[in-house]
C-alpha cells in the first residue's frame, strides 16, 4: 500500500532545526512497488543471543544490573491490515535512567551506568508479538532550541518482509509532560499521530515485585498478500 | 454511514536521531552485545557474478558530509534473484545475503558495501529493469527514511529501456541515480540531500 505523506512527518520541519538542511525539497518519484521493495532479507531466531532482548542484563557485569526503574516492552508489530507480522527484527537503542547515551560525541552531563549499553534485540513470533526486558530510559537536554528537552523514550527499528516497509520511530510513555513540548514529537502532525507512539502502562503485563509493563504496537505498511504466504525460516 | 474499512495507520516515523548506531551498528560504537553488526558482510561464501564495490558520502545542503547517518541496501544476487522468503522465482545464490547496512566511517562519513553486480529484475508487468540497488539512509534531522535507488552508468543500454528511468519528468536529473565507475569492479554512488544535483528520492 503506498506510503501515507500526508500522516507521515514531512521531511522540512524548520522548529527541529537539524532538517532545514537535510530535507530533500524536490517531489519525491512516485511509481508501484516492484520486487525490489516486496522483498527482504530474511531474520532467523537462530541468530539472538539470550540476552538480547535484555537490556537490563545485556551489557552488566556477572551479578550485576543496570540502574532504572525496570520495565517490560511489549507488543504486536502489525501491517496496515490488521495481520501479525512474523519474523520482523526489531532492534531498540536508548538512553540510560539518567537521560545518557553510550555514545562518544554524547556530551550531556549525566553519568554512564557501568551495567548498561543501551541496544536491544527481538525477533517477532508468529503472531507478530515481541517483548523485551529494560530500564526506563531519562529524558535528555539537546541542542535544538536554547532549553530542549526529550520526552523518555526508546527509538525502534522494525524490518519487515519488504524493504520498502523499513520503518525507524520512537516509543514515548504516557503521561510524560514533555511529550507536547519536544520539536521533534511535534514533527508528527496530529494528535492522533503523537498516541499512536505512545505507549500505555499495562498493569496485566507487569512482573509482580520485579518490573512494570509498558505496550507498544507498531504498524508497517500492508503488503500484497500473493507475495508473502508460506514465509519460511532461514538464516 | 457505511462499515469502516478498518485499516490501521502506519507507525508514524520519527527521525533515527544522532544515536542510530548504537541499536543498528553497536559493534561500530564499541558496544559488544551482538557480535558482529547486522549486514556488515554480505557474502557468506564465494558468490556467483562480478564482485564489486560501492563507496559514497551523503551530503547535506551545505556540501558537509553526514557522520551520523546509516546507510541500508538491498539487491538481487547476480541472476537477478533475491535472497528473500518472498522470492518464487527460484534459488538465489545461497553465499549472498543481498543486505547490507553500513554506518559510514567514523570520520568521514564514507560508507563501503562490498557486493556483486545485480543482475536485471522484472516489473510485475514482466519488463526487465536495469541493474539497481535499493538504498534506504536514516539520520539525525531526517524525519522519515529516505528511498532511492542506484543503477549503473556502464548499463547504458538497460538503463535507457528502464521502466521507472525513462518516466522520471526531469531527464536532467537521472545522473543523480548513477553509480560512477572509478576502477574495474569500483563504483561511486554520493547522495545529496538538497541543492543543485539533489539525488532523486522515491516514494514507492
Ligand atoms: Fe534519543
Amino acid at each position: 500500500m503506498p506510503r501515507d505523506r500526508k500522516w507521515q512527518p514531512d521531511a522540512l520541519t524548520p522548529w527541529y532545526k537539524t532538517s532545514v538542511k537535510r530535507s530533500p525539497q524536490a517531489a519525491l518519484l512516485s511509481f508501484p512497488s516492484t520486487l525490489s521493495e516486496e522483498t527482504s532479507p530474511v531474520f532467523g531466531h537462530g541468530m539472538l543471543g539470550p540476552l538480547d532482548s535484555d537490556l537490563i542484563q545485556n551489557f552488566a557485569q556477572p551479578g550485576e544490573s543496570a540502574i532504572g526503574p525496570r520495565i517490560v516492552v511489549h507488543g504486536r508489530v502489525l501491517d496496515e491490515t490488521g495481520r501479525g507480522v512474523p519474523g520482523a527484527l526489531v532492534e531498540v537503542w536508548q538512553a540510560n535512567a539518567g537521560g545518557r547515551y553510550r555514545h562518544k560525541k554524547e556530551g550531556y552531563i549525566a553519568p554512564l551506568d557501568p551495567n548498561f549499553g543501551g541496544c536491544g534485540r527481538v525477533i517477532t513470533d508468529e503472531t507478530g508479538a515481541y517483548e523485551f526486558r529494560t530500564i526506563q530510559p531519562g529524558p535528555y537536554p539537546w541542542p535544538n532550541g536554547v532549553n530542549d528537552w526529550r520526552p523518555a523514550h526508546i527509538h525502534f527499528s522494525v524490518f519487515g518482509h519488504g524493504f520498502a516497509q523499513r520503518l525507524i520511530t520512537q516509543m514515548y510513555f504516557e503521561g510524560d509532560p514533555l511529550i507536547p513540548l519536544c520539536p521533534i514529537v511535534n514533527t508528527l502532525k496530529s494528535e492522533e499521530a503523537i498516541r499512536a507512539l505512545t505507549a500505555p502502562l499495562d498493569m496485566h503485563r507487569t512482573s509482580p515485585m520485579d518490573a512494570r509493563a509498558y505496550k507498544f504496537d507498531i504498524v508497517l505498511r500492508g503488503r500484497r498478500q500473493s507475495y508473502f504466504e508460506n514465509r519460511k525460516e532461514g538464516l | 454511514m457505511p462499515q469502516s474499512l478498518e485499516y490501521l495507520k502506519e507507525s508514524p516515523s520519527q527521525t533515527a536521531g544522532p544515536y542510530v548506531h548504537i541499536g543498528c551498528t553497536p559493534s561500530f560504537c564499541g558496544i559488544d552485545v551482538y557480535g558482529e553488526d547486522l549486514g556488515k558482510s554480505m557474502k557468506t561464501g564465494p558468490v556467483t557474478g562480478q564482485e564489486i564495490t560501492i563507496r559514497g558520502t551523503v551530503f547535506d545542503g551545505t556540501g558537509t558530509p553526514l557522520r551520523d547517518a546509516l546507510i541500508e541496501i538491498w539487491q538481487a544476487d547476480a541472476a537477478g534473484l533475491y535472497a528473500s522468503a518472498n522470492e518464487t522465482r527460484g534459488q538465489a545464490d545461497p553465499n549472498f545475503t543481498g543486505w547490507g547496512r553500513s554506518p559510514g566511517h567514523m570520520e568521514t562519513g564514507e560508507f563501503v558495501f562490498e557486493t556483486v553486480k545485480p543482475g536485471r529484475v522484472p516489473m510485475p508487468d514482466g519488463r526487465l529493469q536495469a541493474p539497481h540497488i535499493s538504498f534506504w539512509i536514516v539520520a539525525r534531522g531526517i524525519n522519515i527514511g529516505l528511498q532511492t535507488r542506484a543503477y549503473f552508468e556502464d548499463e547504458a543500454d538497460a538503463n535507457a529501456e528502464d521502466p521507472i528511468l525513462t518516466r522520471i519528468e526531469h531527464q536532467v536529473r537521472v545522473p543523480t541515480l548513477l553509480a560512477k565507475k572509478t576502477g574495474e569492479g569500483e563504483y561511486r554512488f554520493d547522495v545529496h540531500l538538497q541543492g543543485p544535483n539533489e539525488t532523486i528520492f522515491f516514494d514507492v
